[in-house]
């Protein structure tokens, strides 16, 4: 096990080096002046050869390249064009949001993905089954953007009035007041990693409100969330459903099955302890698959229910021009990514020991 | 015993024997296509929505950028059905009027054109470089394999539209640069499923049976290999093209791809996201015309994955 760790850690950075040279060449590629793409069309020359100077587009490219990864791994991506605060912060900021909205979402598609399946499975080839399919042809076809939008719909209008009305857009409801921790804390001079982590719990509204024991603050931003999460899982979770019932069908015909049911256990023990549990493997592996997807999804979601993170801000950054915080979100994104990706082959080697092997 | 051998064979009855005569693949596989469920749905969805597309003209009844202005009209009309009670001296509007008295029914009716023109064209482009490139990796194999397939992995490592938004955010906003950005992110895809198709086929021994014959490499590797490896390919292809059209819908909807008055459901769907509540058909509609359009595919590639998988019964 630890040889296949290290083995894998050790494919990481190419990856990772691969990510770093894709999010420098992508900003190289803007087209025109990187001075005039940045300090505007009207920058005067002397501007522009401070500018230059001072970032450094003198030196040769593969200079710049080595200094552009070595800001990256020290956490530096520079200061945002549009209103030069370090992007580190913006960061911070906004990664909160999205990974809250990702995590639930995740949550939601793989309690429901799993139940749809498994009883698409145990009721195979029945007016259930066909139904819960159907559902989940419709549910990997659907744009995450327009489900968000009638969700947001039938839950803020329809039913407004009822129990199950929900708010449709923002993180709390307005005037809501939820200090930031770095106050609360009396560490507004923090520097550093110290600051980022402080910053990033602090701006996780539910981690936030948990720590300052604001509980209604903490039930209003996890009724903001519900809906966008749905929107977001939707997708995910007919993929793991379909995912399910196929890994359960399989399982349900293998001999240690029916021994289960030979030696009288009941069916819910059959189902839950021998068919589920090694129908797992595969689930497990797609739940990672879909991680992609999910923040993906959740770029499109924010802009649905205006919530700020990651995606409302890559938006306005790239109609601003805003290079440095739009390449800093993608490598963060696209590491985090590689990164859970790496989490799910492990866990995946860990339960299946012949993959170890290969 | 030559003779107890071969007299089973003679006397196979004659029906019998007909339906013993070898098929050819391609029939033997279209057979199990049409027989199978999805697949059914899924051919006539897109039937559908092809014959929608070429006769678009016909269909809307009125130009897709044409806005109609008439008393009593308003903007983000709701729609107006005559057959279901509708007073008759307004004009007929199936899904009700945008936000710029533009027909939405009409431009939900010209967006099959696009939205189709969107999958096949990025799909065909990715596909066509994806395929040489994997080709490539997995005949050439050694440096050249390990570089092409590095550089995929890195394309991989990103979330493919998140990708495809940087690579906009880059080329500038726009149709034709959504297709690239959109087309550039499913490469990698191809490529993979290419290039293992093209490592096994390469083991076999009519293979060797060329390569001894004195073909030359790139004969063995595009006349012989690629034909033989291209049937993963229709399959992650029909569904890549379900993911094609909502990826490019995704970008529109920010604002980042189609342009207006372009007819995209994804730009319909996002220059009237602030009007769900109060004029609900124009957000409505245009996501259907996306979920009935993805959905087809998607049934299709499911139904052709089962079809072409030898080890599932017909």
């Amino acid at each position: 096990m630890a040889r296949f760790l290290v083995r894998r850690l050790l494919l990481l950075l190419p990856v990772m080096l691969g990510i770093l040279l894709v999010t420098f060449v992508l900003v190289r590629l803007i087209p025109g002046d990187p001075c005039k793409s940045m300090l505007g069309e009207r920058a005067t020359e002397e501007k522009c050869d401070a500018f230059r100077e001072r970032f450094g587009l003198n030196d040769p490219i593969p200079v710049q390249f080595v200094r552009y990864a070595g800001n990256v791994l020290q956490g530096d991506f520079g200061v945002s064009i549009k209103n030069g605060r370090p992007v580190t912060d913006v960061l911070a900021e906004r990664l909160p949001m999205t990974m809250e909205l990702t995590f639930f979402a995740m949550l939601f598609a793989s309690v429901f993905g799993i139940a749809l399946g498994v009883i698409s499975a145990v009721r195979h080839n029945t007016a259930v089954d066909v139904g819960a399919m159907i559902f989940a042809n419709v549910g990997v076809s659907m744009p995450v953007f327009w489900l968000g939008l009638m969700l947001a719909y039938v839950f803020a209008l329809a039913l407004k009035g009822t129990p199950l009305q929900l708010p449709p857009s923002g993180r709390l409801t307005a005037g809501t007041d939820l200090p930031s921790l770095l106050k609360v804390w009396g560490m507004e001079d923090a520097q550093g990693l110290q600051r980022f982590m402080v910053l990033l719990i602090s701006n996780s509204v539910l981690l936030n409100s948990l720590i300052q024991g604001k509980f209604n603050v903490f039930i209003d931003a996890l009724r903001h969330l519900i809906l966008p999460a749905v929107a977001v899982g939707t997708i995910s979770l007919a993929i793991i459903a379909r995912m399910t019932r196929g890994a359960m069908l399989d399982a349900l015909t293998q001999d240690y099955v029916r021994v289960a049911r030979a030696k009288g256990l009941t069916e819910r023990m059959v189902i839950l302890k021998h068919t589920l549990r090694n129908a797992l493997v595969p689930i497990v592996t797609i739940i990672g698959l879909q991680i992609g997807g999910l923040l993906s999804g959740a770029v499109l979601t924010e802009t649905v229910f205006s919530l700020p993170g990651v995606g409302t801000q890559i938006v306005d950054a790239i109609t601003a021009r805003d290079y440095p915080v739009v390449q800093a979100f993608t490598v963060l994104i696209a590491v985090i990514f590689v990164v859970v990706n790496l989490i799910v082959d492990v866990s995946y080697a860990y339960l299946n020991p012949r993959i170890r092997v290969s | 015993m030559q003779e107890s051998l071969s007299a089973p064979i003679a006397t196979v009855p004659a029906r019998e024997a007909s339906r013993l005569r070898v098929q050819s693949p391609f029939a033997r596989t279209m057979r199990r296509l049409l027989h199978n469920r999805s697949a059914q749905v899924g051919l006539v969805i897109i039937s559908l929505l092809v014959l929608v597309a070429i006769f678009a003209d016909v269909i809307a009844p009125y130009a897709y950028d044409q806005q109609i202005r008439q008393s009593g009209l308003r903007r983000r009309s709701p729609p107006c059905i005559h057959l279901l009670g509708c007073d008759r001296d307004k004009p007929q509007l199936l899904m009700g009027l945008d936000g710029n008295f533009r027909d939405l029914f009409s431009r939900v009716v010209y967006g099959s054109r696009l939205s189709l023109q969107i999958g096949f064209l990025t799909t065909g482009a990715a596909i066509l470089i994806g395929t040489l490139l994997g080709a490539a990796a997995g005949y050439a194999g050694g440096w050249a394999d390990n570089i092409i397939m590095r550089a995929m992995d890195v394309l991989l490592a990103f979330p493919s539209l998140l990708l495809a938004i940087a690579i906009v955010s880059v080329l500038g906003p726009g149709l034709i640069n959504t297709l690239l950005a959109v087309a550039i992110v499913s490469i990698p895809i191809y490529a993979r499923v290419v290039r293992s198709s093209v490592l096994s086929v390469k083991e076999m021994d009519y293979i060797a049976a060329s390569r001894a014959l004195g073909a030359s490499p790139l004969r063995i590797l595009f006349v012989r290999i690629l034909p033989n490896s291209l049937t993963p390919v229709i399959v992650v292809g029909t569904l890549g093209i379900a993911t094609a059209i909502l990826d490019a819908a995704g970008l529109s909807f920010l604002g980042l791809g189609a342009q207006p008055p372009t007819p995209e459901w994804g730009l319909m769907l996002g220059e009237e996201r602030n009007s769900v509540f109060n004029a609900p058909h124009l957000v409505f509609f245009p996501g259907i015309a996306i979920m009935i359009t993805v959905l087809g595919f998607n049934l299709l590639g499911d139904g052709l994955r089962d079809a072409l998988d030898p080890r599932r019964k017909a």
